[in-house]
């Protein structure tokens, strides 16, 4: 059939709500995409312990695998040190990642609560949230990372010819 | 190495028959003869018949080209390929958390988003889909990261192994976007991985519905687990990192994404502390792959051989020094000259068992040229990590061993 005027090919068929719930799991800098639910400092303390110290560290700087704490003020230096405290210029980015890709042995086995609270644990640990601050889906959006201002788009071709 | 040559293991039974165990290498080889796996070279080959047929070819068991496994990546040996295309066996790799073990059957690829329908396709629906076939290279935003500081790598696969070309199959992104149809103020597309990082990134619409493909085939068959089956993005000339694996979900939106992969990695730190965000092609960049690192030359005739390929279109020109860049000629280019594709050099050279410092330098259609590694690290500083696409050098001493260097 000549259904090339609308694009339409006639394959796949409509997605479901329930099929787009499902997989839908990214979070925008916005909030847009952030679940129900909350989570405190105290409660993330716990949680790291159980879940993410073995790998990073038990204050996140130890690791083996990758520091999460500190690095404020190197990245100008001859050591940057790039950490979601340090580096990550939205909070939205932690919560995303960590829910879809941590623990890294078993990877989307968080509830939303544990997400919250160690997001929480790891904001406090960089000293950007004060201890008794509540991570949910309106407090998340709205922490301000220290290097929200450090990235500029690519200017490439950056070299001069000689 | 999990394919040892027949010749070795013949070596290493005359070495363990010659410890005193000649019983046991009696009894071990009639039994060899049989394995099917280690066949008995002949000492002449016109002399008794060859092997059967078989259902999936094997390269030689001489041959022993391998990639070199790290924990999370393995990099092409470029040094032992001739021509432009890698074979799928030695493609680069590259994932986050390994590779998923998925059946094409229950695979789905979700387009929504900004979209007038969003929709939900199966693998022979998209394979059902007008297909395009074309040369590309995938090059990882992070190859040669390890050379900006000093000579970090020994052989060309160590410095420069996280590039290779294929012939990829697939559907374009446009159509199937036609398909589900793009709301006006869709300006970004997350791409998601169905592997255990699902790995997403926020990619560019406009500039990649130009060529961006859904593949399902490398090399005339389909995708190795590796390369993303069953499904892989493929966006020529873009870093490999966009080139989402196991692609399982698109969603259309009006602004990036800004996932762990587009903030915390894949962002070129500069020495003023500012860091650049969606450097996303792969510019020009050419390296001898013969004679490079780990070789040993002779005095005499050698052809100077390697690869060049720019993410912004065709390969120009490729000039070769022998003199550390006082001096440069001109290589000669392998047609087809494919854009967005590795291109073969050449260059005829005469060893006179002096010291000699061989480089190569690219330039594309875009008038762009490779620059040494001086004139990038002037402007980039030591921390960027990604996009080093220096001039390589490698040294010939006089004994005709080849390292490399920094000149
Ligand atoms: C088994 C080891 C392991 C465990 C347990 C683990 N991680 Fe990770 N984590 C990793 C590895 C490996 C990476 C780097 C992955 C990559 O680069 O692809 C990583 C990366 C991260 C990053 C990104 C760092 C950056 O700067 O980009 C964050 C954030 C993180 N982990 C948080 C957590 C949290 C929170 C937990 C506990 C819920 C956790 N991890 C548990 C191994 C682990």
């Amino acid at each position: 059939m000549a259904q090339e005027k609308s694009g339409n090919h006639g394959l796949g068929r409509t997605a479901t709500d329930v099929e787009i719930r499902a997989w839908n799991i990214d979070i925008a800098p916005t909030g847009e995409g952030l679940p129900p639910g909350r989570g405190t400092v105290q409660e993330g303390r716990q949680v790291f312990a159980q879940k993410c110290a073995k790998c990073h560290g038990q204050t996140g700087v130890e690791g083996p695998m990758d520091r999460l704490v500190g690095g404020h003020g190197t990245l100008k230096t001859d050591r940057p040190i790039k950490t979601l405290g340090s580096y990550w210029p939205y909070a939205t980015t932690l919560y995303d990642y960590i829910r879809r890709a941590m623990p890294f042995t078993t990877p989307q086995s968080l509830t939303p609560d544990e997400v919250y609270s160690v997001v929480a644990w790891l904001l406090y640990q960089n000293k950007i949230i004060p201890e008794d601050a509540v991570m949910d889906a309106t407090t998340l959006p709205a922490v301000q990372m220290p290097n929200r201002q450090g990235f500029v788009p690519d200017p490439r071709p950056d070299v001069p010819k000689r | 190495m999990s394919q040892k040559p027949t010749l070795s293991r013949r070596t290493f039974l005359t070495a363990a028959s010659l410890a005193g165990l000649a019983a046991a290498q009696a009894m071990l080889q009639p039994l060899q003869a049989q394995t099917p796996d280690a066949p008995t070279v002949p000492e002449d080959p016109t002399k008794v018949p060859g092997a059967p047929p078989s259902a999936y070819g094997q390269r030689s068991s001489f041959e022993q080209a391998q990639r070199l496994a790290g924990s999370s990546s393995s990099l092409t040996p470029l040094q032992d390929l001739h021509g432009i295309v890698t074979p799928a066996s030695l493609h680069f790799e590259r994932h986050h958390n390994g590779v998923p073990l998925i059946d094409p059957a229950r695979h789905r690829l979700l387009i929504h988003g900004l979209v007038e329908r969003p929709m939900i396709f199966t693998m022979d629906e998209l394979k059902r889909f007008p297909a395009v076939s074309r040369l590309a290279f995938i090059e990882c935003s992070g190859n040669s990261a390890g050379e900006w500081h000093e000579p970090g790598g020994q052989t060309a696969q160590q410095t420069q192994g996280l590039i290779s070309s294929s012939e990829w199959t697939g559907v374009l992104l446009a159509i199937v976007l036609r398909e589900v149809g793009m709301k006006p103020d869709a300006t970004w597309m997350l791409a998601e991985g169905a592997d255990a990082a699902a790995m997403t990134r926020s990619i560019p619409l406009a500039p990649a519905l130009e060529e961006a493909l859904l593949c399902y085939a490398q090399n005339g068959e389909a995708l190795r687990p590796e390369q993303g089956y069953p499904l892989r993005l493929l966006i020529p000339g873009w870093e490999g990192n966009v080139c989402i694996k196991w692609l399982r979900r698109l969603k259309l939106g009006a602004a990036p994404f800004m996932t762990r992969e587009e903030t915390s990695h894949y962002t070129d730190l500069m020495p003023n502390g500012t860091a650049r965000q969606f450097t996303l092609v792969m510019e020009a960049k050419s390296v001898i792959t013969s004679p490079s690192g780990g070789q040993q030359i002779r005095p005499g005739f050698v052809e100077i051989r390697g690869l060049a390929w720019s993410g912004r279109g065709r390969v120009t020109q490729v000039e070769v020094s022998t003199d550390g860049g006082e001096t440069w000629r001109k290589a000669q280019l392998q047609k087809p000259v494919l854009a967005k594709c590795h291109t073969r050099f050449r260059f005829p050279w005469r060893w006179n068992g002096q010291e000699a410092i061989l480089q190569s330098r690219c330039a594309d259609e875009t008038g762009y040229v490779q620059p040494s590694r001086q004139a990038l690290v002037a402007v980039r500083g030591l921390h960027s990590i990604y996009h080093n696409n220096a001039i390589q050098s490698w040294k010939v001493s006089r004994d005709g061993a080849v390292h490399n260097v920094h000149v």
